[in-house]
């Protein structure tokens, strides 16, 4: 699994990166360190369709933290990959309540990513994010 | 309208020696723009190509000049843009040799003048058991209508395969033509492979069996200047903005008879002769089909940027971007593990590869970082991509403004994407 992360720590590491070379080279890292995806995970049922890439998402709970989710992701494109585990960090270990309030594309308008994250299609991290808040919502209602 | 574009200087280039590309240049704004910081190195043309200034001053004088609603106006501003819109519609039929202003119809786009001819042309004249006949390598432009045509009416889509190399597998064409094929539509340059295909002999071949062709101008019509009375062309679809002009605008070429045979595809203003609550009439074409105010400034940029292609001279706008290609399928070639998609001996310039081991969003993403724009993923044909048996490619397009420093910057941002990917 990735390490769990904040919006804020996210921002800070992408400061400490100086050029954009650094930032996507920190990115395909983060892809590269993902753990090899589970078999289950590349099931159809879990795939988030994108024009450009596809995504794969599953939620479990989070034996950690009563109440709260974790997600695990993986991607055929390795930079996808390695936003979509900046998002699993991000969004993993929190309740449903904190998941449907992170502002997590104000977050990635800041850090000149929100590129990626266009519904229509495009990447499919889009699509990711909003599956992960129909999964949350489904759950807080459950 | 007719804004002149600046004068070519000369003997700047070799082969073709008046087409001075720096001085083309000069006249899209937006080339010299940096993207993330870099030069911009614009590779994106078949998807939408950079507007001239000169496009761009004609809709504005439009507006600044004497700008108002065309048609019944009977004052002097509306007398005249009524004037500029038809000048524009002619302007368009003489750009692809049509016999008539007339058998021009302005459209929003190439997809809305397909959907035009799949409603009103294929639901009055086609039935259940009829039979359309598409390629393999369509943009879903000329899929989707069709299909939707053969949800509402029971006719049957044929699939005329290609080959290898990207050229239609003419055998198999052939033999799908039968006395029950009503309709041939296919592309006349593949968006994605730059496939161009042999329309004259496709337009006899669909004739000889009684049926309408139909080509999806789009690509070609910017890389190549059709002529749809020596194609013989029954309906023919083209689109302003991949033309260096404006968006929202693009036109349907049907032979008059036909369109006289269609009824109308949007009902409003501007398309009826006489209206009553018992009974209304409608306006003959292309007026029938022009619904509602049309894009009035938009017809003007259209007309502007064809004038602007024509000072200087489709042919060697088309020489230098077949020299273009060929640089850039040589230097392409040989980066290891490049797999060109597209090899037909008539291919229009765009380039479209697969690097081994490497996602086409993954190499996109890092050539826009470094000031590239090229498109990346199954470019609004997904059977294509299916028949090619991959789910992405890139693909590098070339305009009458690209240059062969742009494809060395190409070559060298793969080689950089590369490094940082493996």
């Amino acid at each position: 699994m990735p390490p769990s992360l904040t919006l804020d720590e996210l921002e800070e590491n992408f400061d400490l990166l100086g050029d954009w070379d650094e930032r996507y080279q920190y990115i395909i890292d983060l892809g590269r360190k993902l753990p090899p995806a589970p078999p289950a995970l590349h099931d159809e049922a879990n795939l988030v369709r994108g024009c450009q890439s596809k995504v794969w998402l599953i939620a479990e709970p989070d034996a950690a933290r009563p109440g709260a989710l974790k997600f695990v992701a993986d991607s055929d494109s390795i930079i996808v990959k390695g936003l979509a585990a900046l998002l699993v960090g991000l969004h993993s270990g929190l309740t449903p309540a904190e998941i449907l309030s992170l502002p997590v594309e104000e977050s990635f308008e800041r850090l000149d990513l929100k590129k990626f994250l266009s519904t229509n299609r495009g990447s499919g991290l889009g699509a990711m994010i909003q599956r992960m808040r129909q999964i949350a919502s489904a759950t807080a209602a459950a | 309208m007719s804004i002149p574009a600046s004068s070519p200087a000369t003997g700047v280039q070799q082969s073709n020696d008046h087409y001075d590309v720096e001085a083309v240049r000069a006249d899209f704004p937006i080339l010299a723009k940096p993207m993330n910081g870099k030069k911009l190195v614009f590779l994106d043309s078949a998807a939408s190509a950079q507007k001239p200034r000169q496009m761009l001053a004609a809709m504005q004088a439009l507006y600044e000049d004497h700008y108002a609603n065309i048609h019944r106006g009977i004052y002097d501003f509306s007398v005249r843009s009524t004037d500029d819109y038809d000048a524009a519609r002619a302007r368009v039929a003489r750009f692809i040799n049509a016999g008539h202003p007339g058998e021009i119809v302005f459209t929003r786009n190439a997809t809305e003048a397909m959907n035009l001819v799949a409603v009103a042309w294929g639901r009055t004249h086609l039935k259940a058991g009829d039979e359309i006949i598409v390629s393999a390598m369509e943009h879903h432009a000329n899929i989707v209508p069709w299909q939707m045509l053969r949800e509402a009416t029971g006719i049957v889509l044929r699939v005329a395969p290609i080959k290898p190399d990207g050229s239609l597998d003419w055998d198999v064409f052939s033999k799908l033509l039968n006395e029950r094929t009503k309709l041939v539509a296919m592309t006349h340059m593949s968006n994605v492979l730059g496939t161009i295909t042999p329309a004259k002999e496709i337009a006899r071949a669909a004739h000889a069996v009684g049926a309408k062709v139909l080509f999806d101008g789009s690509q070609f019509a910017v890389h190549g200047g059709a002529d749809v009375r020596a194609i013989d062309a029954d309906f023919y679809t083209i689109t302003a903005h991949k033309l260096y002009g404006p968006n929202g605008i693009g036109a349907l070429y049907a032979k008059r008879d036909i369109l006289e045979s269609m009824p109308p595809y949007q009902g409003g203003g501007d398309m009826i002769e006489r209206v009553t609550w018992e009974k209304t009439t409608y306006a003959a074409p292309p007026n029938r089909f022009e619904a509602g105010t049309p894009a009035i400034a938009e017809a003007i940029g259209f007309a502007a940027a064809l004038d602007y292609m024509e000072s200087w001279g489709l042919e060697r706008i088309m020489a230098h971007e077949r020299e273009l290609l060929e640089i850039a399928t040589a230097r392409l070639s040989a980066i290891p593990g490049l797999t060109i998609y597209g090899t037909a001996p008539q291919k229009g310039a765009v380039i479209s590869f697969t690097i081994d081991g490497l996602h086409a969003l993954d190499v996109g993403a890092l050539l826009d970082r470094q000031g590239i724009a090229v498109r990346v993923g199954q470019h609004c044909a997904e059977p294509l991509m299916d028949f090619l048996g991959v789910h992405s490619t890139i693909r590098a397009s070339f305009a009458m403004y690209s240059t062969a420093d742009e494809v060395e910057a190409l070559a060298e941002g793969l080689e950089k994407a590369r490094k940082m990917l493996s």
